[in-house]
């Protein structure tokens, strides 16, 4: 808020702002210190750990494995993050990637097309998706986190529904009791698959193009920086001249296309249509967007943060799981490395101005 | 807790919370039992004082928000309390009601000292306080019987299970003893506003107030649901509760109070008694201290605005209006006289009645802000906080918002374009900031709302709105700005709305009156004849005097 009544010490001196940040700035903070880097020195602490106790884990294959692990789940993370940029949320992208999944396999599999219709195919639906969460938040003024539960739900029914409620295989037996032509493409399975100078997967470097591009679009262009305005005071923005509406709802397409993007590359390493695959997705990429808040004190949804933020559960997903630590351990330690990372967003922070 | 409780909660966390803490200690339960009015009222003798204050201050940071303010309040008595946005009313009253405590200065009630820390302390002397956003005091989602029974439904040892019977019955005895005749079984989103007004009020009056503090309660209110709520507040009179009561509607102030008190810049400047001397409080109200024909106008060059048979409501007078190249126009009225609602109409967020307006001889299209810059009418609101800064962002991104796209090649932003055009904005106007950098909530109000400014000085404009540019300013950054927008007035037409006559004459050439939505009269800055203009802005020529 604007009021004086925000500056809690009295001070007579007129240019009060000038002279507490000007000069009046201690050398160091250690708490500010821990804000602003206590996730990155905890991520590098934790591979140093998994590597003295398991030294399989620092070899440069695993390295990319756990990239590769975390590259579906950051992308759809990178989504999200957009949404809550402007202050939204977006809890479709889970079922959006799922959808973009069974969409690739059913166009390769059923109707027997190619890997560049299979794509673009899953493209245009998960930005349609996204056009229409935005089109009901924002027409039809349903609270954004309602909107998306219900489209999550609507479209984990319809994917289902052109399949009868079965995972999509190659060869599979269709309604009429013929059996599927079609196959997933290699050119299709490679982008799930190929490895770069057989080391660094395509999923990796497909996720870090898309999160480098994401990164110029939310902290370098003019758009994002109208994205975070509408997040920080909606109503400004409009009076200062942005079409609030199309931002938003962009938003939402952006997220969506990401999301969709997430599940070609899901489908290209699974190699058929798991009708189970994304049932994560949506959790994890939350927490890694979330966590990201807390990554160099950022205090706001960025895309550099959502990416560490994905880094850092995969990091130490697969860290518990080549030290045997049981499946169930893993949502646990997911669940107090979120509440920690809050902690540190929120918490520790809220105690400084503002 | 039950899980109906919850959801209440969910729906309303402050009214809850406020609830919840100040229930009464012997509270509505006996003062139910009693049905006789005076038990519950308890009448003392009319005109004795019921709250004294002596030497009352308070700062926030450098602002003195209330100075040295003595102020007697008396039972059986309607207290108008009046004065313009920061004068320092609503300070004063958070005081009385607990919400900030007093830096210096002494508070009695029933001549015993008192020092409150918190609003349930000042509920539980018997100060309650009806605020203007109405839906602070009720629940939407439940019915008026519901609301009526709140506190009761929300006390921490009350029955697990209610029975709506009982409920019913309890909001029936609040019912009575007021004399009210509300639909209880009626969902409060239901009710219109003077209702709810008075469930509000019905409210606060089941604990037996000593005070019961109004603020603006017909803002929002039709004449005939205003004069249903005058019929209880002189009821309440008539009981020996002392009411004090802020409006800015002067009708308000002639049908109700019995005396008036007016603040200004943090001080009680004048009080009046009955009769009251309207044309006095408006004086005192808006500017004491203007001198007369202090500048000499200078003249406006090419027709810019040109407004025609523009009617901002159905019922409103419509009027013509042009507005000139190099001229500051100011717009002056009081609240509620419809000057707001007139910029909106010009930038696009508001539809006028009726009217056509012309910018350069074309008409102006703007349905939106967006459109409305596009064809250069550049707007800066009220209340900075909310309408135009970004809490998030530093002075540099608050600045250039509107005019990203200037500052960009292939949509990324080149920061030394950015941050140069920032930059000369901070020294035209003298922004005291760190650097550019910095948050927006690290400057004082005076360089927020410089800031405001300098962002729609970055481009030049066909017609530029400022909407009580001074509110929160101090007289320093003040000063600054008006004359930063005389600097740049060459070239576009400006209209600055500003309640406060001194603040008024500093920056105007011309100053026009609105009453009623619509304009009234206009003056050149050159031979000002202040109470022409007063009468004008109170509509004391068409009212005469209080009877």
């Amino acid at each position: 808020m604007s009021t004086p009544s925000s500056n809690p010490a009295p001070n007579p001196a007129a240019p009060a702002a000038a002279v507490q940040t000007g000069t009046a700035k201690p050398a160091f903070s250690f708490k500010d210190f821990v804000i602003k880097f206590g996730l990155l020195i905890i991520l590098a602490v934790m591979v140093v750990v998994f590597w003295r106790l398991e030294p399989a884990f620092a070899n440069a294959r695993n390295m990319f494995s756990i990239l590769q692990a975390v590259s579906v789940t950051a992308l759809l993370a990178l989504g999200v993050t957009v949404t809550l940029a402007i202050a939204g949320f977006d809890l479709s992208i889970g079922s959006t990637a799922a959808m973009s999944l069974m969409a690739s396999s059913y166009v390769m599999v059923i109707l027997n097309q190619g890997t560049l219709l299979a794509v673009i195919v899953c493209l245009l639906l998960g930005a349609f998706i996204g056009f229409l969460n935005g089109v009901l938040i924002v027409k039809g003024r349903i609270p954004d986190l309602l909107a998306t539960l219900g489209m999550m739900f609507l479209l984990l029914g319809l994917q289902l529904i052109p399949t009868g409620g079965r995972s999509i295989a190659k060869g599979m037996t269709l309604s009429d009791g013929s059996a599927a032509t079609g196959t997933f493409t290699d050119a299709f399975l490679a982008l799930g698959r190929y490895r770069l100078f057989d080391l660094i997967p395509l999923p990796v470097i497909i996720m870090l193009v898309a999160a480098v591009i994401l990164w110029v679009f939310m902290e370098r262009s003019r758009y994002g920086r109208v994205l975070y305005a509408i997040g920080g005071n909606e109503k400004a923005t409009r009076l200062a001249g942005a079409p609030v509406e199309r931002y938003k709802i962009a938003a939402y397409m952006i997220s969506g296309l990401f999301a969709s993007i997430g599940g070609i590359l899901l489908a290209a390493r699974v190699g058929r249509g798991d009708v189970t695959s994304g049932s994560s997705l949506l959790l994890d990429s939350v927490a890694a967007a979330l966590i990201g808040y807390a990554v160099l004190g950022a205090k706001k949804p960025n895309v550099f943060g959502t990416a560490v933020g994905a880094l850092f559960v995969g990091t130490l997903l697969n860290g518990l799981t080549m030290l045997n630590a049981p499946y169930y351990a893993q949502d646990f330690v997911k669940g107090l490395v979120l509440v920690f990372a809050l902690l540190f967003t929120f918490g520790f922070a809220s105690s400084q101005r503002r | 807790m039950e899980v109906g409780l919850v959801f209440v909660i969910c729906q309303d966390r402050l009214t809850i919370d406020v609830l919840v803490a100040r229930l009464p200690p012997s509270g509505l339960e006996e003062a139910l039992c009693q049905t006789s009015v005076e038990a519950v009222f308890g009448m003392t003798e009319p005109g004795r004082e019921v709250i004294r204050i002596r030497g009352l201050n308070k700062r926030f940071g450098s602002t003195h928000a209330v100075i040295d303010v003595d102020l007697d309040i008396k039972r059986g008595e309607v207290l108008a309390l009046m004065g313009a946005n920061g004068a320092g009313k609503s300070t004063l009253i958070k005081i009385l009601c607990g919400v900030h405590p007093a830096d210096s200065g002494t508070m009695e009630i029933d001549g015993e000292m008192v020092d409150f820390r918190s609003p349930l302390e000042a509920c539980a002397a018997g100060i309650h306080t009806v605020h203007q956003i109405i839906n602070d005091g009720v629940v939407q989602q439940l019915t008026v019987a519901e609301n009526l029974a709140l506190d009761e439904i929300c006390r921490p040892e009350g029955p697990m299970l209610l029975s709506r019977a009982a409920i019913t019955a309890r909001a029936r005895g609040i019912q009575a003893i007021l004399g009210l005749d509300l639909p209880l079984g009626k969902a409060m989103s239901e009710l219109g506003q003077a209702e709810r007004q008075l469930v509000a009020i019905a409210r606060a009056l089941s604990h037996d107030p000593k005070v019961l503090i109004l603020d603006e309660p017909t803002s929002s209110l039709s004449e005939a649901e205003a004069a249903r709520l005058f019929v209880l507040i002189e009821d309440l009179r008539a009981r020996g509760v002392a009411i004090v009561y802020i409006s800015h509607r002067m009708s308000d102030i002639r049908r109700l109070a019995d005396r008036a008190v007016v603040m200004r810049d943090g001080r009680v400047r004048a009080e009046f008694i009955r009769p009251l001397d309207f044309d006095g409080i408006v004086h005192a109200m808006v500017g004491h201290r203007v001198s007369e024909g202090a500048r000499a106008a200078v003249a406006g060059g090419r027709t810019v605005v040109e407004i025609r048979d523009f009617a901002i409501t159905p019922t409103s007078a419509p009027f013509d209006l042009d507005l000139h190249e190099g001229e500051v126009v100011v717009l002056t009225g009081l609240i509620g006289a419809g000057k707001t609602e007139f910029a909106e109409c010009l930038f696009g967020t508001a539809t006028p009645f009726a009217g056509s307006v012309m910018i350069d001889g074309k008409p102006l299209r703007a349905a939106s802000p967006q459109q409305a810059i596009a064809e250069g009418v550049f707007m800066a609101h009220e209340d900075r906080g909310n309408s135009s800064l970004v809490a998030e962002f530093s002075v540099l991104h608050n600045m250039t918002l509107p005019f990203l796209r200037q500052f960009s090649k292939l949509s990324l932003v080149v920061p030394d374009q950015e941050r140069r055009a920032a930059t000369g904005q901070v020294s035209d106007l003298a922004i005291k900031c760190a650097s550019i950098d910095v948050p927006i909530g690290s400057l004082s109000g005076g360089n927020q709302q410089k800031v405001v400014l300098g962002r729609w000085l970055i481009q030049p404009c066909r017609l530029l709105i400022l909407d009580e540019p001074f509110q929160g300013v101090d007289i320093g950054a003040r000063q600054d700005i008006g004359h930063r927008l005389r600097e740049t007035a060459a070239g576009r037409a400006t209209l600055v709305i500003c309640a406060d006559l001194e603040e008024a004459t500093e920056i105007a050439d011309r100053i026009i009156v609105m009453r009623d939505f619509s304009v009234v009269g206009g003056h050149s800055i050159d031979g000002l004849s202040l109470d022409a203009l007063v009468a004008e802005i109170s509509g004391a020529g068409t009212h005469a005097t209080f009877a």
